[in-house]
């Protein structure tokens, strides 16, 4: 790596001072609101506001309602990990065997990605709508009665559908690029080797894919846990009775439509907990490599 | 073991483009052919074809008594060592060498056996349980002959598997490979651009230029009669000299030639020499020195003895019968 030295004491910190600005007022000012607000309740009017330690954590442990989003959240993240990890890889193992147009098919395998979650959710919302979609009455052909409203695993469904949908592009490409960093000539040895299409597939490309399969991993849970606010708020708004309420849209219906500020930003500090996690385990074990 | 015989084998790819044709090669059991020619002349199209990793569009190809154009390449029973050698990287020496015997369902005691007997052979017992990433160039060269020894196969392949290693360990495989072949007795096909490795290691060779076959004979039979210019030129280091035949009038049998051809160790320095050569420059190799100059515009060469006399003019006298002389159109032996 090269590396410059500055004379000047000064220009190091005004190149910095930008970067440090937005990550000072975007992130850092923001996240140690919340934590001082974790410590604090406001009464129903908001004209005084009392230190309560940890009484807010406290609460949210004994709370039903933060219980069941944790496991509603769990569900959630698990299952759109799955589902978007799964078809990305059947789609990319698939464009890895084309040899004509796999170009064309890539480019429109991407653009899903770049439509904004909230979109996302409306684009699913129309499609399973109750009264309006194609699917519904799709699946009412086969005797299935859709109804995300009242429904909660059709609700669930939904949310799950519509988060993997936006995250197959990313997951795909990745997968895509994972793929054709293998040689060609290990999946002919083991051709020779008299091993057939599946098993080549389960023995060699898939262990020497685990690298981006375990990076993945570690995105899609976090996607789920935390960037699909605008799916669930488009579709769910959370219900039906907290189906879909994961903790992210918890932090924001417990804060900005309940009015309980400081549940809501101990809500959210546990949430921060868990990003502090997730990026600690993606640094300990993706960036040590998992290759060989 | 087993026999193969490469029937008026052509590939003609998707776009039209043609890469190899008209290939007819009888090989016998226990034979090694050395299929080599420079790059693009479809020598590897040749091997994977043969593997059934290429599809097969003219012609056929037979492994003992069996056509084998639509066999899946694990049930054409023959082994394959791949220029990088193609290690799985996930599995450790004694998990590649038994990959293929476990998928055809081996018993353990079996896989065991021939595994050891292998890495006996080898001598790559002491890196059975590493993984490939942990050996180096030449024992990962090792491992992938392991991995197709283990098979027992009707036929080993090689596709330019020295090409990684650098000259010294060449030179060293070159020799282990062939002793291998010759004592293990497996009909063996192998793909080289390099000719040295060609001459050394082949019964026979096949040359191959523009996805045709040039020439077919051991290789002294192929040194001593190229059978084209271009064999003539590609065959034997240093290259023999090319001359154009309207350059060398006085050379016996040049009014009727395109070109004449004569190595440089198949000239003599003499007082009367016909041919007047100045010298450019000198290479010394020790055992020998090689003289390169021109004489009448065209470039050539000469191996003298290191002791011998130098001067900047030389005459020349070529050797009887030395004299090798090709078609003007064709660029055929004319003999």
């Amino acid at each position: 790596m090269k590396r410059t030295i500055f004379r000047n004491q000064l220009l190091p910190w005004l190149l910095l001072a930008p970067q440090l600005a937005i990550t000072f007022v975007f992130f850092l000012w923001p996240a140690a609101q919340a934590v001082r607000q974790s410590f604090l309740r406001e009464d129903a009017f908001g004209t005084r506001t009392s230190f309560v330690g940890l009484a807010n954590f406290e609460k949210l442990w004994g709370n039903a309602e933060y219980l069941n989003s944790l496991q509603v959240t769990a569900v959630f993240a698990i299952s759109v990990t799955i589902l978007s990890m799964g078809l990305s890889l059947i789609l990319a193992v698939a464009v890895d065997r084309m040899i004509r147009s796999s170009r064309i098919y890539t480019t429109l395998l991407v653009w899903p990605y770049a439509v904004a979650p909230a979109v996302a959710g409306i684009l699913w919302w129309f499609i399973f709508n109750p009264t309006i979609g194609i699917m519904p009455y799709v699946l009412a052909q086969v005797g299935y009665d859709w109804n995300h409203i009242s429904s909660k695993s059709d609700a669930m469904t939904l949310v799950v559908i519509a988060s993997a949908w936006k995250q197959i592009s990313y997951n795909f490409l990745f997968f895509v690029a994972g793929l054709q960093a293998i040689p060609a000539s290990l999946r002919e040895a083991a051709a020779i080797d008299g091993a057939g299409p599946v098993r080549r597939f389960f023995d060699i490309t898939f262990p020497l894919l685990s690298p981006t399969t375990f990076f993945l991993l570690v995105v899609n849970i976090v996607y789920a846990m935390f960037d699909t606010f605008g799916v669930i708020d488009a579709t769910t708004e959370g219900g039906p009775a907290q189906a879909t309420n994961i903790m992210v849209y918890k932090v924001y219906f417990d804060g900005f439509v309940g009015q309980n500020m400081g549940s809501s930003a101990a809500q959210s500090v546990v949430l921060m907990m868990l990003v502090l996690v997730l990026t600690v385990v993606q640094f300990r074990y993706v960036e040590k490599k998992v290759e060989y | 073991m087993a026999s193969i015989t490469l029937d008026n084998l052509g590939k003609i790819y998707a776009g039209g483009t043609r890469a190899v044709g008209d290939v007819n090669i009888d090989i016998a059991d226990g034979e090694f052919i050395v299929l080599v020619g420079p790059s693009g002349c479809g020598k590897s199209t040749l091997l994977r074809m043969v593997a059934g990793l290429e599809s097969i569009s003219e012609g056929e190809v037979r492994i003992g008594d069996r056509v084998v154009n639509e066999v899946e390449p694990a049930d054409r029973d023959i082994a394959m060592v791949f220029q990088n050698y193609a290690l799985y990287p996930h599995m450790s020496v004694r998990q590649n060498l038994a990959y293929g015997l476990k998928n055809r369902r081996t018993p353990k005691a079996e896989i065991d056996r021939r595994v050891n007997q292998a890495a006996e052979i080898l001598q790559i017992g002491k890196f059975l349980d590493r993984k490939p990433k942990a050996l180096s160039g030449g024992q990962r060269q090792r491992v992938a002959m392991g991995r197709a020894i283990v098979r027992e196969p009707a036929a080993f392949l090689f596709d330019e598997p020295l090409s990684n290693l650098d000259a010294k360990l060449r030179v060293a495989m070159r020799l282990e490979i062939k002793e291998l072949q010759k004592r293990l007795r497996t009909t063996s096909l192998y793909v080289t651009h390099d000719q040295l490795e060609a001459m050394t290691l082949a019964d026979r060779l096949v040359v191959l230029n523009g996805g045709r076959v040039e020439q077919i004979g051991t290789p002294l039979e192929v040194y001593r009669r190229p059978a084209s210019a271009f064999v003539a030129g590609f065959i034997g280091s240093p290259a023999m000299n090319l001359i154009d035949a309207g350059a060398v009038p006085f050379l016996p049998g040049s009014a009727h030639a395109g070109q004449v051809g004569i190595r440089p160790e198949d000239m003599d320095v003499t007082p009367e020499g016909p041919i007047h050569m100045q010298v450019t420059a000198v290479e010394e190799l020790g055992a020998q020195r090689l003289v390169h100059g021109h004489t009448a515009g065209e470039r050539m060469t000469i191996t003298l003895p290191s002791d011998a006399a130098l001067s900047d003019s030389l005459r020349l006298t070529p050797r009887p019968g030395a004299l090798h002389l090709f078609d003007r159109e064709t660029g055929m032996r004319m003999d």
